[in-house]
This record gives C-alpha cells, sequence and structure tokens, in this order.
C-alpha cells in the first residue's frame, strides 16, 4: 500500500514505487475529467496488468470511466487470451475485442504472406475502432525505456486524423498541467506509465500480488533455433523441415504476436526470481524477444508515424 | 572497478527518485555525459551497445557515440543534434534516477522547458574551451525561473584543455558571478571528459588536482524537492467518486473527491475549507482502494471523504482552514512563450490552472527580459521563446500560492483553442 517513509528531516516522502504509482493515477484521472470518451487498451501483458491496477487504486468503488479494448492480432497464446477475458470479468469491466483479422476480411489490411507478424497492422486496426466507438484519448501501457523513439514521446501524446505522431513537433508538456485537449476525430495517446522500467512493473507486480498468465512463469515447451533466437513452435509457427525441436525451459518477458514474440531460457518459477534475472540481464525486453523492432534503427519511430501505439 | 555493482534487486534500499536534466549550448556533450552515466552505471545492456556501436562504426567513427543512446529520432541521428528531450532512466542501488536530456539548441528552448518543468536538479554542461556562452546564460535563467533549486556545472571536455586547473578555475570564477546577479545559491562545479568518463561515475586518472566529489557523488546526495520544506496543504479535486451503486446501498450515498496532493499533508479529521465555495467542513477519511489511511502526504494520489455533504466538482480545491491560498481573477506572473505564433494580446486564451481551467486576457507586459543581459526592456508582443512579466485577467477565480513556494499552485499553461496547442507556461509571481 502506499506507505510513506520518513526522510531525515522528518518530512514523509514517497518510496519510488509509490511516487510512479502515484504518478500514474493522477495521468489516469486527468483522463478521465479532460476526455469524454476515453479507452483503455488492454491486452493481458504484464504492463497492461499493471494499467488495470492502476485504474482500480485511480476509480474504485466506482467504475472505470473507460471500457476496455484489446486490438487481438489472432496471433496470441491461449493463455493469454482466457486471461485477458478472466480479469476483465473478475472486474466487472467491458472488454472489447477488434480483431486484425477482420481488417483483412474487409480489406484494410493486406498481408504481404500469410505469415507475417501481424504487429504492425493493429494501427489500422486499432484507428478502425477508434472510428467506430468515437474515441478521443487511448490509454496504453507503453513505457519510455522499452525504445528510443518511446524515450522521446510525451505522456499526452497528440495523434492527428490519421493517427500520425508528429516526433518534430510535439505539444510542450508541462509540470503535470496536461493537454488532452483534441478536435474530432484527432486523437490523444496517453502513457500513465512511460517513467516506468521494466524492473519496476515486475517490483509492482510483486508488491501487489499480481496475477499474470502463465507464460510469464519459466515452464517447458517445445522451440526452434532460428536466426540466433528461441522460437516457439506453435500452430502458427510450426518447424522449418530440417531444424530440430528441442524441449526448454523459458519464459517470455512480454507477449504479442506469436511469430515475433520469443522466449527466453529461465527457471525463474516466480515473481522475485523474474525479478533477481531482470537485474542482472544483459538484454534489453525488445532485444531479446522482439523480432520485429530489430529491422531497422528507427523501426517504431516509423511505425508510431503510422499511428502505431 | 566501477562504483557501482549491480545489486540483486532484494537489497535495493529505497532512497526515492531523482529527476534531473543536463542542458547547456550546443554541442557541449550533455548527450554524451548521459550515456557515459548509464554506460558506467551499467546500465545499458549488451544489445543496445552493439546496437550503437555499429552505428558509430557504419559512420566510420573510431569510437562509441554515446549520443546514439538519447538522441532516438531519425531526425537527431541524421543531423547529430538534440531536438526534443529524451527521457532516460538508471538506479545506482540507492536512488531512481529519471533523466530529460534537452536540447541545446537556441530553436528548441521550449522543449527546455518542458524538460526543466519537473526537474529537482539541472546539470548545466560548459565545453572548456568555450566557457560560459549566450545559451549557458539562457539554461542558468531558465532553470532558476523554473524554480530549480540545486545547479550543477559540469565543465567538460576537459580532455581538450589538458585538464588545464586554471581554465576550470576562470570558468567557475565567470559563472559565480552570473550566478550572483541571479540570485543562484545552490552551486557546484565538476571538472569532467564525458568522452573518457572522467569524474562522472569514476575519478579517472587525469584530475588529480580536484578533491571534490564525482557527479554521481553529487547525484546520490542531492536533496529531492519534494523532501524539501513543509508546505501547506493543498488539494485540486480531479475527479468526483458517486458510485451511486444499487445492489450496494453502503456506497449509495458514497462521494469521494480524488485528487493529488500538491503540496502538504492531510489527516483524518482535520478542519478544511473547499474553494471557490468556503464552505467549512472536516475529513471523515482518507482511502485509497476504498481502505481506510490515517494521512495523506505530498505527491500521493488518495481519495477524500469529508464530513457534510458539500457540492464539489473538478477545479474545486480542498484546503485546510487557516492555510487559505489566494483567490484571484487577477494574476502576475513570468511568462515564457513557446508558440511560433505571437501572443496575441487582443485575442482570448485558455489559462490552465491545477485542475481548472479560465479564460485569459493578457492585461499587461510589464517587461520583456534579455536573457543575455538580464535587461528588462519594453515589449508590445511576445514571440516563441520570449520571457516576459505579464498580467493576466481570468473569467473565473483561481486558487493559487507563488510559484517560488509551491511549484504545484503556482504553475499555469497557456492554452490556444484555435489549435488546441499549449502555447505559454507561466509562474505566478
Ligand atoms: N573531446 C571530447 N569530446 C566530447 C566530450 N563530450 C562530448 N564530446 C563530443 O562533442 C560532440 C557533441 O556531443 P553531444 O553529446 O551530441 O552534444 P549535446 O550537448 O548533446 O548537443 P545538442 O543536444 O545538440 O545541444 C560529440 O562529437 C561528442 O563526441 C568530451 O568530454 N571530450
Ligand atoms: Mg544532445
Amino acid at each position: 500500500m502506499n506507505t510513506a517513509m520518513l526522510s531525515q528531516s522528518g518530512q514523509a516522502r514517497l518510496s519510488h514505487l509509490d511516487w510512479l504509482e502515484s504518478e500514474a493515477i493522477h495521468i489516469m484521472r486527468e483522463v478521465a475529467g479532460q476526455c469524454s470518451n476515453p479507452v483503455l487498451l488492454f491486452s493481458g501483458g504484464k504492463d497492461s496488468i499493471c494499467m488495470l491496477r492502476i485504474a482500480e487504486k485511480a476509480f474504485r468503488p466506482g467504475r472505470f470511466p473507460f471500457p476496455l479494448l484489446h486490438v487481438d492480432t489472432g496471433h496470441n497464446y491461449r493463455e493469454v487470451t482466457d486471461f485477458r477475458d478472466r480479469r476483465a470479468a473478475e472486474l466487472g469491466e467491458r472488454l472489447i475485442v477488434r480483431s486484425v483479422e477482420d481488417s483483412m476480411a474487409r480489406g484494410t489490411v493486406v498481408l504481404k504472406s500469410a505469415d507475417e507478424p501481424r504487429n504492425k497492422h493493429q494501427s489500422v486496426t486499432l484507428l478502425e475502432a477508434i472510428e467506430e466507438f468515437g474515441f478521443d484519448a487511448c490509454i496504453g501501457g507503453a513505457r519510455r525505456d522499452e525504445e528510443k523513439a518511446r524515450a522521446k514521446e510525451r505522456i499526452f501524446s497528440f495523434r492527428d486524423e490519421f493517427g500520425q505522431w508528429d516526433p518534430k513537433n510535439q505539444r510542450p508538456e508541462l509540470w503535470d498541467l496536461y493537454n488532452a485537449r483534441s478536435f474530432k476525430g484527432e486523437n490523444i495517446r496517453v502513457f500513465p506509465i512511460s517513467n516506468w522500467t521494466e524492473i519496476d512493473v515486475w517490483q509492482y507486480i510483486e508488491r501487489e500480488h499480481l496475477a499474470l498468465p502463465s507464460i510469464y512463469f519459466a515452464h517447458r515447451r517445445p522451440l526452434v533455433r532460428r536466426g540466433g533466437g528461441l522460437l516457439p513452435v506453435t500452430e502458427v509457427t510450426p518447424a522449418r523441415s530440417g531444424e530440430t525441436i528441442e524441449h526448454l525451459m523459458v519464459r517470455f518477458r512480454t507477449v504479442g504476436d506469436i511469430t515475433c514474440t520469443a522466449p527466453v531460457e529461465s527457471d525463474a518459477d516466480t515473481v522475485a526470481r523474474i525479478i533477481a534475472e531482470t537485474a542482472i540481464t544483459t538484454i534489453t525486453e525488445r532485444g531479446a524477444t522482439r523480432l520485429d523492432d530489430q529491422t531497422s534503427d528507427a523501426s517504431m519511430e516509423q511505425r508510431k508515424k503510422e499511428g502505431y501505439f | 572497478m566501477s562504483a557501482i555493482e549491480k545489486l540483486p534487486a532484494e537489497t535495493l534500499p529505497d532512497n526515492g527518485l531523482l529527476r534531473f536534466l543536463t542542458c547547456g549550448s550546443v554541442d557541449d556533450g550533455k548527450s554524451t555525459l548521459i550515456g557515459r552515466l548509464l554506460f558506467d552505471s551499467k546500465t545499458i545492456l549488451a544489445d543496445t551497445l552493439h546496437a550503437i556501436q555499429s552505428t558509430s562504426a557504419k559512420r566510420g567513427l573510431d569510437v562509441v557515440d554515446l549520443s546514439l543512446l538519447t538522441d532516438g529520432l531519425q531526425a537527431e541521428r541524421e543531423q547529430g543534434i538534440t531536438i526534443d528531450v529524451a527521457y532516460r532512466y538508471f538506479t545506482t542501488g540507492t536512488r531512481k534516477y529519471i533523466i530529460a536530456d534537452a536540447p541545446g539548441h537556441e530553436q528548441y528552448t521550449r522543449n527546455m522547458v518542458t524538460a526543466a518543468s519537473t526537474a529537482d536538479l539541472a546539470i548545466i554542461l560548459i565545453d572548456a574551451r568555450k566557457g560560459v556562452l549566450t545559451q549557458t546564460r539562457r539554461h542558468s535563467y531558465l532553470a532558476h525561473l523554473l524554480g530549480i533549486r540545486h545547479i550543477v556545472v559540469a565543465v567538460n571536455k576537459m580532455d581538450l584543455v589538458d585538464y588545464s586547473p586554471e581554465t576550470f578555475a576562470q570558468i567557475r570564477d565567470d559563472y559565480l558571478a552570473f550566478a550572483a546577479e541571479l540570485g543562484i545559491a545552490d552551486v557546484r562545479f565538476v571538472p569532467m571528459s564525458a568522452l573518457n568518463g572522467d569524474m562522472i561515475v569514476d575519478r579517472g586518472e587525469h584530475l588529480d588536482w580536484y578533491d571534490g566529489p564525482t557527479l554521481l557523488e553529487i547525484l546520490e546526495t542531492a536533496p529531492a524537492i519534494h523532501s524539501a520544506h513543509a508546505e501547506k496543504f493543498r488539494f485540486p479535486v480531479q475527479y468526483v467518486c458517486r458510485p451511486q451503486d444499487s445492489a450496494n446501498p453502503e456506497l449509495h450515498d458514497y462521494r469521494g473527491f480524488m485528487g493529488r496532493v500538491e503540496s502538504g499533508e492531510l489527516a483524518i479529521g482535520d478542519a478544511v475549507t473547499v474553494l471557490p465555495s468556503g464552505r467549512e467542513t472536516r475529513v471523515r477519511d482518507i482511502q485509497v482502494l476504498g481502505e481506510s489511511q490515517p494521512h495523506a502526504v505530498a505527491e500521493q494520489s488518495v481519495t477524500i471523504l469529508l464530513d457534510d455533504e458539500i457540492d464539489i466538482s473538478r477545479g474545486d480545491m480542498i484546503v485546510k482552514s487557516g492555510e487559505l491560498p489566494m483567490v484571484s481573477k487577477q494574476i502576475d506572473a513570468m511568462l515564457c512563450w513557446l508558440s511560433e505564433s505571437p501572443l496575441d494580446p487582443r485575442r482570448k486564451y485558455l489559462l490552465r490552472h491545477t485542475t481548472r481551467d479560465s479564460k485569459a486576457m493578457l492585461a499587461g507586459i510589464d517587461y520583456r527580459v534579455d536573457v543575455n543581459t538580464l535587461e528588462q526592456q519594453a515589449a508590445e508582443r511576445l514571440v516563441m521563446n520570449d520571457i516576459a512579466r505579464v498580467s493576466f485577467r481570468l473569467a473565473q477565480p483561481i486558487f493559487a500560492d507563488p510559484y517560488s513556494e509551491s511549484r504545484g499552485t503556482g504553475a499555469f499553461i497557456v492554452i490556444d483553442e484555435s489549435s488546441n496547442n499549449t502555447v505559454g507556461a507561466g509562474m505566478i509571481v
């Protein structure tokens, strides 16, 4: 809970985790106070699980002043989508799911190859959902420590009517006086845990005893080694001929599109063990696990300019 | 061996959080310094290092360009300059740091103001070959104006002046003369080479004549602003919680006032006054997630329940009775103009202060500050990056304190309703 500590001067001061939590609650309440039709993106991943906890602390005993939205690539682990549905039901909050596969059926998403990663295509489906429901703000769990373009983005980030981010012309963002104003068709993306790092997230999960999808913890699964990484063997990602299937103890550091999210070898089967591993890891979260970010030096910036979260 | 060894997370003591920014003139090594801090504190992981190594090599550099760690935008990497603030994080085992790397170019001054507004400490870099420059003064002035109490002057690129103690002493004397004019009280000086890593985390081998602390030692011991001194209790209401849950009779009459304590402390039973109505009552409960807690302290987000039914909505403020802020429809302020379109004295703007918005019109420009000479000049209008003392007339009263006493209730932004852009940053005097 919010435990205030005493500093040398005898004045109450928040621990770093309490401070980060309080900042995030403040940001969510600003969205609720300033926006008429916001939505919170919830994927079932660890960052968005923290976001739900923050929303509870921000709004209980009331209901959330926004529905939850998942943009489903159709390339998800069952454990994660099951968890997503269960968590939304437990909270008694409304969950909207919009699917990249529906956009493909409409013809607004066109794949180059049937099994390609669908992360970047989420932008189209997200923009379609924004238009369908008229959302004026989307709250997301992205963090600045994840990627160098994210490190430059405001907490309240303005997107034009095409969903585009203009990194060279961002709104000044001063103190905690956030500006969520937009005209119809435009949209504000809001990142309450901008200032959290991967280890902060894990420490928060531990402190708040948050439940997670099982694939975050060490488990044995079939994999192949490809391009220097470990790839899970699944229905959408079968082994190629000539590859040897191994059964290894692994866990996921992020969960996303099956075709481009790789696990790491690990024995960590509790949050405490994951924290200990995270403190001494030598590879960044995305470096270890996101195969789609590595294609170019600027791929995240490029996708954000196209409407990606 | 490095001064920092990664500790296992369980043993991390929590000494709170310090926010600082790096600023100063173009190319004096701000981004490189941050890269160095991250590198020497072992925050940079192998794959990130590998990526900047290969980018450096592609450009024909024989050393790793650490500024690539924070210059994350394509345009920045192409030009080798910083355009907008980058935020970076590291922890030393005793403290978590949030770093804002501000751009040095004058054109991007407004982005420096964004970075400074949330910082507790400023590192002002000076290129040892160049000494105190116009932009050094500008950023020092802005850091001071934005209420940053601790200033560290990093005299960088000492490797290019043969680590000369005389050069360092000269720059320190020049800066101190300027700081005295501004009234900057707490300023410290460190000679360093961001490129070679001297006197940042490790002492290095070239600066034996300097016996003061390294940059990191200064950061580790700097008090964060939020632990500075006791302040008056200020609670701008962000959101009102009325569950009106018919299935749960206990919640039927629940009215919780949600917000974050901007300053001071509150306890259950305290006598409070609600603004603008001026009605007085007592604190019945302080809650987080429906659970009661006896106190709320500065920077905590809580829900407050009151003894009496008083009409309160977003934009109102709860304060302790006997500690009322200034309630006014006329304010005097220092204003930084941030927009490409000049401040138009004939137009109405939206002024946002805490959780309260009011229409506002410029009532007058007392003077504009020439940041180079600190001279006060008469001005008819303000253009981008101007700093001036102004007064505004407001349609609604605001509940404010001088910025020098409280950042949270002394600051405001100006919004242009025709573009929805944030165009000004103000500090009430
Ligand atoms: N010799 C030497 N060069 C340095 C040192 N620190 C930085 N540099 C070089 O100075 C140049 C500019 O460094 P940056 O870190 O990009 O400067 P900056 O202050 O961030 O620049 P802006 O953000 O664009 O204002 C680069 O070529 C650095 O390698 C130093 O201590 N010694
Ligand atoms: Mg720079």
